[in-house]
């Protein structure tokens, strides 16, 4: 297991170094002079000259890549070039909203999904895995941006439970985890019914297993052969799929956070796109990246832990 | 059999929407009609009009225009270049090409296609071929990954070892014996992609990544019926109705291919 987890490490390591290449390459890189970039076409030579000074854009692409990086493991990823104060600052700040979101919502995947997803393969070819099916397959055809505006339509304008948008900050939790309901549920829907869809298979799979067979021979009722050996074998390809899911719960709560109008990420990194702030994009896309690669980290040291076969292949 | 009439008759509704929109449209998306703005559904305007008075229908056919373009070209890009990676992952088994074939799809995989389009947007600005190789780069680890895993499975086979014996190469093993078998594959997960690229790029143009106005976009349609929405929600309903049917009818029509193309996948489900 030890010598597993470090060469798995070490992959850790390397991904994470491509990856900052490719978004510093990007960034800094392709487009020419960031400098000119950020100050329009209509900047004055001397203020593009200041700008570049102020960037440390002088210094050769190595050291400002490696002062990047360096800066970035210490906590500073420079400072922002419209807010004027540091990214990590802004950065942290808006994570507080986008970071509960996407943990609520994977919260609801899981709490909808596995239930429902059993339901159906216990109960397979029934009405109700029938509907099961058949609603899990409208949940993937939805676009959750879509959604949520339906339920902002009707929860907000029309039943006026929640309001439409806006986040009135975690110092009164309680109206902070509403004001999250709709975006959370807006965001579960889709990867729910994708996760109910993998638990089904999946434990139908198990469920056919001889060892199921044999459970139930020595005596064990149906419940307790699916809860001793159907699930617990069933759980490796719902744990990939929950650890990917997260990536795209992260990635698309910048979506969802436009149509609520939530001062998370999403909203943090259109107006910095907008405003030509290029530090702060490549802060935010790093941090996502980080994040995506940290969970697939976290869930293959999860597997091998789980199950002893899968060391062998790092 | 029923899932693919289904699925195929809902595609083939919205492709031919596409396809006429090219010839004719009730009426014409780029002229604005402000006095007419706002007009819930008549018989005139079969789904209202817009806040400039444009007629939804009409706009939600060329918009599909829009959105089978993407995904198709994305698909393109992500067999494309996945599949043959993914070949000759598998024709190299263990090799340090294989390795770094997989692990650079590992990292693929950790970009999701929204942060791909949010990098290329801020250097290039927005506009639909962003948005194409945003969703054709996160297709490409997809295919390569498919491929390398049916693959090897396939080089096990016996007729592989007699062409072998036989002295083919790698390649033509490659493009003979194990491309054909994976045909089927392959056009299951193409139509799968084909539907998760039609619901990115609603994704994208609808926090304006993707393709600008005034080209009409079903995401783009949605982003500017929010901000009107307490007033009429009714042109927030149709482009959404359009790429939930349209995502539908191509994951039914998938779900159908794989049925009729490998029954025993039948029995499993």
């Amino acid at each position: 297991m030890l010598r597993y987890a470090i060469k798995r490490l070490g992959s850790l390591v390397i991904s994470l170094i491509v990856a900052s290449l490719v978004i510093f390459a990007c960034i800094e890189v392709i487009p020419g002079d960031p400098a000119s970039f950020m100050l329009g076409i209509n900047a004055q030579p001397d203020t593009v000259a200041a700008l570049r000074e102020e960037l440390g854009l002088n210094a050769s692409l190595s050291a400002r890549y490696l002062s990047w990086v360096t800066g970035m493991m210490s906590g500073d990823f420079g400072t922002s070039y419209t807010y004027r104060t540091p990214v990590a600052e802004i950065i942290g700040e808006r994570l507080w909203l986008s970071l509960p979101l996407a943990l609520i919502a994977l919260g609801l995947t899981v709490l909808v999904a596995f239930p429902v997803g059993i339901l159906a393969a216990t109960k397979r070819g029934s009405w109700a895995d029938m509907s099961v099916m058949g609603a899990t397959q409208l949940g993937i055809a939805v676009p959750n941006f879509w959604f949520a505006m339906l339920m902002v339509v009707l929860f907000a304008i029309n039943l006026r439970w929640f309001s439409a948008g806006g986040f009135p900050g975690w110092e009164n939790p309680a109206a902070a985890l509403k004001a999250l309901t709709l975006p959370a549920i807006a965001l579960a829907l889709p990867q729910a019914s994708i996760l109910a869809r993998v638990m089904r298979s999946a434990l139908l799979d198990t469920l056919s297993e001889d060892y199921i067979r044999t459970s139930r021979a020595k005596g064990l009722t149906r419940r307790q052969s699916l809860w001793r050996h159907a699930l617990r074998n069933a759980m490796i390809p719902v744990l990939t799929i929950i650890g990917l899911q997260f990536s795209f719960l992260l990635a698309g709560a910048i979506i969802i956070e436009n149509v609520f109008y939530l001062p998370g990420l999403g909203r943090l990194v259109f107006q910095a796109i907008s405003q030509r702030d290029l530090i702060m994009v490549e802060s935010v896309v790093f941090l996502l990246v980080f994040a995506v690669i940290m969970v697939n980290f976290a869930v293959d040291l999860a597997y091998a832990w789980v199950d002893p076969r899968l060391r062998g292949r790092a | 059999m029923r899932n693919l009439i289904f699925g195929l008759t809902l595609t083939a509704i919205f492709a031919l929407g596409a396809a006429l929109s090219f010839l004719w449209t009730p009426y014409d998306v780029t002229v604005l009609d402000i006095a007419n703005k706002l007009k819930t559904p008549t018989a005139d305007h079969w789904f209202g009009t817009d806040h400039f008075g444009r007629d939804i229908f009409s706009m939600i056919m060329v918009g599909a225009r829009t959105s089978i373009a993407v995904a198709i070209v994305a698909v393109v890009i992500g067999m494309g270049l996945g599949v043959p990676l993914g070949l000759t992952a598998a024709a190299r088994k263990g090799s340090l090409l294989d390795e770094v074939i997989m692990r650079g799809n590992d990292l693929i995989f950790a970009f999701p296609s929204l942060l791909i389009a949010i990098l290329i947007t801020a250097i290039f600005g927005p506009s639909a071929i962003n948005a194409i190789i945003a969703i054709g780069i996160f297709n490409i680890p997809v295919f390569a990954r498919l491929t390398r895993g049916a693959a090897l499975s396939l080089w096990t086979r016996d007729y592989v070892l007699a062409a072998r014996v036989a002295g083919k190469g790698a390649v033509r093993i490659s493009a003979e014996h194990i491309l054909p078998n994976l045909a089927n594959l392959l056009i299951v997960q193409g139509t799968i992609q084909f539907s998760l690229g039609i619901l990115a790029e609603a994704a994208l143009s609808y926090v304006g990544l993707g393709a600008q106005p005034p080209t009409p976009s079903w995401g783009r349609m949605l982003a500017d019926a929010q901000t009107l929405i307490a007033l009429a929600p009714h042109v927030a309903l149709f482009p959404g109705f359009a790429i939930l049917f349209t995502v539908l009818g191509l994951n039914m029509a998938g779900d159908g291919i794989r049925d009729v193309l490998d029954p025993k996948l039948r029995v499993e489900r």
